[in-house]
């Protein structure tokens, strides 16, 4: 480990070489093309592959290609390249391929702007894609999180056979802090068994998400529903911040739950109790925490920069058993500590009506 | 009874195949796929290449291609053959990939990836079956479709003026330089055969010899699209399809290379990794520094400046020094006015936003960027301007100035370039939070330019010193 002074957008790369990714396949984008700069520079450099793609279609066909031969590899883009990309990972989460995909969120709908914004939830976390699938996907909110948070799902990709994703915003890509630089490490996944690797012993393989028959193909769905649901079952990732006594507990991911944390700290000066739940996998989605909490007296508010699209997922968790309510920004545009402060003192003084 | 033996490319039986009957295709009666399959298995026969081959089915009627090649079988998205190849190819350079698409994947919808992927000569083989109609999807106009072809899309004949004209692939792809072979050859009778099958076997040979891309189009028959039995598509191929789409070698210079498209993955073992990003540097042990309070500063200037570098190495002193830190440039509706600036954040405890909203510290290198941010400085915080650029000054009643020339003062040291640094010495000594050694330290080590390095510590004590001798 050395501890470096990077921007979040290096070190998803830094992560990505780390854990053995082998290939990167992109299209340029603001904001997320920093992360296609640093892969140009490093990929070839250790002797693996960089391609800009002619488009975001073919970037991730051909980490679709590469992903069928067991490799490790990925692409990265912004909110509309994102859209793009959908087609591309129903049919590898329907033919079962490792990979990792990361999402940069920026101000959409159409071409929107470049700013930061979390209004891709719905499509990374819902399936943007046609068919029955789910992309695992991490919401990191620093720049250690981007390279750490990154390994990860490469691992994970490749423990369930399915695509992985990171959702960032702008300012997580943008952002410089410290990064403990992981040591490298040999891939520890064996996928002879089902890879098309070009060698003789994988030559029997067949990569493919085509099922004709109605009978083979619900079998394929309630097997791949099998596998999210054990994903759900063991994957769950979240970071509790002083809930425990909170009258009110925010739930917010990425950029905003940095500016929570801040305005938690200044609110308990003041003697009021307020936590934070701040989902680390966006999906498998941390229901449980949220509903345990939900049978105390407590309210909750979900922060994000959408008009409202996590907070369906808090409202889920919760089940009626306590308020729920909203707050968001859009457009490029971050609540400021004050705004949320005063949103925090406008529900705590309404009480739980 | 002659028994013709099957290729040993094929599968003996059809295992996934749907349905009772393993020995037979899928493929209508007449249809050009089950040739062109039997004279590509035979070629890999020949080149004793099919346990590295992988064979990417296109979505059309040959999407089932893995039912029979006994290879390595890659099933991909409508139009996507080529770039998924391109993935494969690039992961394991030894294997053998193949590319079979048909008119409506390959000119269609695919027709980015197919320029593109023959644009950069991926060392793959393409295999266009172009047979002037969609079959799986029920008859409808491919690109290739003839004028006055009647299809379900175009039930009154293909039209020039509303339908466009006939897509010519093998000419459009042998304009690449990268292309290595193009061919376009058919199926319509025996001599036709021949020549495909040489075409076939070349284009793989190129392959098996690293020269690159070869593409070869093969005119086909569908006669359930067309509405014609056997022996009518073949006389209609021969007849009229030859004339729109003409046989031949379009570009041949394979010859000419000398395995220059082989492109190895050279080794990616874990040292060399670390060694290339530096994770195997211990680091160094450093004595954490104690705050009074937490850093919270704002730099603000004209874009060139330094002011963006001046943040920078101002956050890097905190980070070595044991503490957490964060720099975030401006970023959307913020950056206006020509200015740019950025937040750095000191502390010892982690840092909640990155965002300084109420900085403790300012620094500025241009008049709008102090209009702009001194409201937002907290009472009894420090403004630190350049005032060999900034006429303005700031509130003093509620905020401690200080005033330097740092661009003039840069200037003497040798260049106004490091005025940023003149500005980071002034800071370090307003802030109280460093001793000077700590941050020469810091700075020493992050300038990359190792000549300047003697310029810029001058400058930092420069700045250093006109704050601690009450400049």
């Amino acid at each position: 480990m050395s501890r470096q002074f990077m921007k979040g957008n290096d070190a998803i790369v830094v992560g990505a070489l780390q854990a053995g990714c082998r290939a990167y396949y992109g299209y340029p984008i603001t904001p997320a093309s920093e992360i296609a700069h640093a892969a140009a520079m490093h990929f070839p450099a250790l002797g693996g592959t960089f391609i800009q793609a002619e488009s975001e279609i073919a970037a991730i066909n051909m980490v679709y290609g590469t992903a069928g031969m067991g490799i490790r590899t990925m692409t990265a883009s912004s909110s509309p390249g994102f859209s793009l990309k959908q087609e591309g990972m129903s049919y590898i989460a329907g033919a079962e391929l490792p990979c990792v995909v990361v999402n940069v969120v920026r101000g959409g709908p159409g071409l929107g702007n470049i700013a930061p914004e979390q209004a891709d939830y719905f499509q990374v976390t819902k399936g943007g894609g046609h068919g029955n699938y789910r992309l695992i996907t991490f919401a990191p909110n620093c720049a250690q999180e981007m390279c750490d948070l990154t390994v990860l799902a490469f691992d994970l990709a490749d423990k369930y056979r399915t695509p992985a994703c990171l959702m960032a915003d702008g300012f997580t890509g943008q952002m410089m802090e410290p990064v403990e630089v992981p040591l490298a490490k040999e891939v520890p996944y064996d996928h002879t068994s089902w890879a098309v690797a070009g060698t003789p012993e994988t030559s029997k393989n067949l990569i493919s998400s085509i099922y004709l028959e109605s009978n083979d193909l619900e079998r394929h769905n309630l097997k791949l529903d099998a596998k999210y649901k054990e994903i759900t079952a063991n994957e769950v990732r979240y970071e509790e911040y002083l809930c425990d006594d909170a009258e009110l507990i925010i739930v917010a991911f990425g950029i905003v739950s940095r500016i929570v944390y801040s305005t938690i700290d200044e609110a308990r000066a003041a003697g009021k109790k307020i936590g934070l739940i701040r989902p680390i996998t966006l999906w498998p989605y941390p229901s449980g925490i949220i509903s345990q909490h939900a049978e105390r007296d407590v309210q909750f508010l979900s922060v994000e920069l959408s008009t409202g699209q996590m907070v369906e997922d808090v409202r889920l968790a919760v089940n009626g058993r306590a308020p729920v309510h909203f707050y968001g920004r859009c457009g490029g545009n971050v609540p400021s500590g004050d705004e949320l402060l005063a949103e925090y003192d406008r529900i705590l003084e309404g009480g739980r009506s | 009874m002659k028994i013709v033996e099957k290729s040993l490319s094929f599968y003996k039986e059809f295992e996934r195949k749907s349905g009772p009957h393993k020995e037979t295709t899928h493929y209508c009666p007449g249809c050009g796929h089950g040739n062109v399959h039997k004279m590509i298995a035979e070629c890999m026969d020949d080149l004793g290449i099919r346990d590295r081959t992988v064979f990417v089915s296109p979505v059309g009627c040959s999407v089932f291609g893995y039912y029979y090649f006994d290879c390595g079988n890659i099933q991909a998205a409508h139009g996507r053959a080529p770039a998924v190849a391109t993935g494969i190819k690039r992961a394991n350079p030894d294997s053998i990939v193949i590319s079979y698409q048909g008119d409506g994947d390959l000119a269609a919808i695919g027709t980015a990836e197919t320029i593109h992927t023959a644009n950069r000569g991926e060392n793959i083989t393409v295999f266009f079956v172009n047979n002037a109609i969609y079959g799986m999807t029920g008859g409808q106009m491919a690109p290739t479709t003839m004028i006055g072809q009647k299809t379900t899309t175009t039930p009154r004949g293909r039209m020039e003026t509303v339908h466009g004209n006939p897509i010519r692939m093998a000419e459009i792809i042998a304009t690449l330089p990268a292309a290595s072979y193009v061919e376009r050859v058919a199926i319509g009778n025996s001599k036709h055969i021949m020549k495909a099958r040489k075409a076939i076997r070349k284009a793989l040979e190129n392959q098996v010899a690293n020269k690159g891309y070869s593409f070869v189009e093969i005119l086909s028959t569908c006669p359930t699209g067309w509405k014609m039995d056997g022996p009518d598509s073949r006389d209609w191929l021969i007849e009229e399809m030859t004339k729109v789409f003409p046989l031949g070698v379009l570009k041949d210079d394979a010859d000419e290379r000398e395995g220059d498209w082989y492109r190895p993955v050279k080794g990616f073992e874990p040292a060399k990794r670390d060694t290339y990003l530096g994770a195997d540097i211990p680091d160094e042990v450093i004595e954490k520094v104690g705050l009074k309070q937490d850093l919270m500063c704002k730099f603000a200037g004209f874009g060139g400046q330094g002011i963006l570098t001046l943040g920078l190495f101002w956050a890097q002193v905190g980070m070595r020094n044991g503490l957490h830190t964060s720099w975030i440039p401006s970023y959307g509706p913020e950056m206006r006015g020509g200015t740019a600036n950025c937040s750095v954040n000191i502390s010892e405890k982690r840092i909640g936003s990155p965002l300084v909203e109420k900085p403790n510290a300012l620094v500025v290198m241009n008049q709008p960027s102090l209009e702009l941010f001194e409201p937002d400085v907290i009472d009894g915080g420090t403004i630190i301007i350049d005032t060999s650029i900034v006429e303005g000054r700031p509130d003093t009643a509620r905020l401690n100035a200080v005033l330097i020339p740092a661009t003039e003062i840069a200037d003497e040291v040798g260049t106004p370039k490091v005025a940023n640094v003149v500005l980071l010495g002034a800071l370090a000594a307003a802030s109280g939070a460093f001793t000077i050694e700590q941050v020469e330290k810091t700075l020493r080590a992050t300038i990359k330019k190792k000549n300047l390095i003697d310029m810029n510590m001058t400058a930092l004590k420069r700045g250093w010193d006109h704050v601690k001798n009450g400049g």
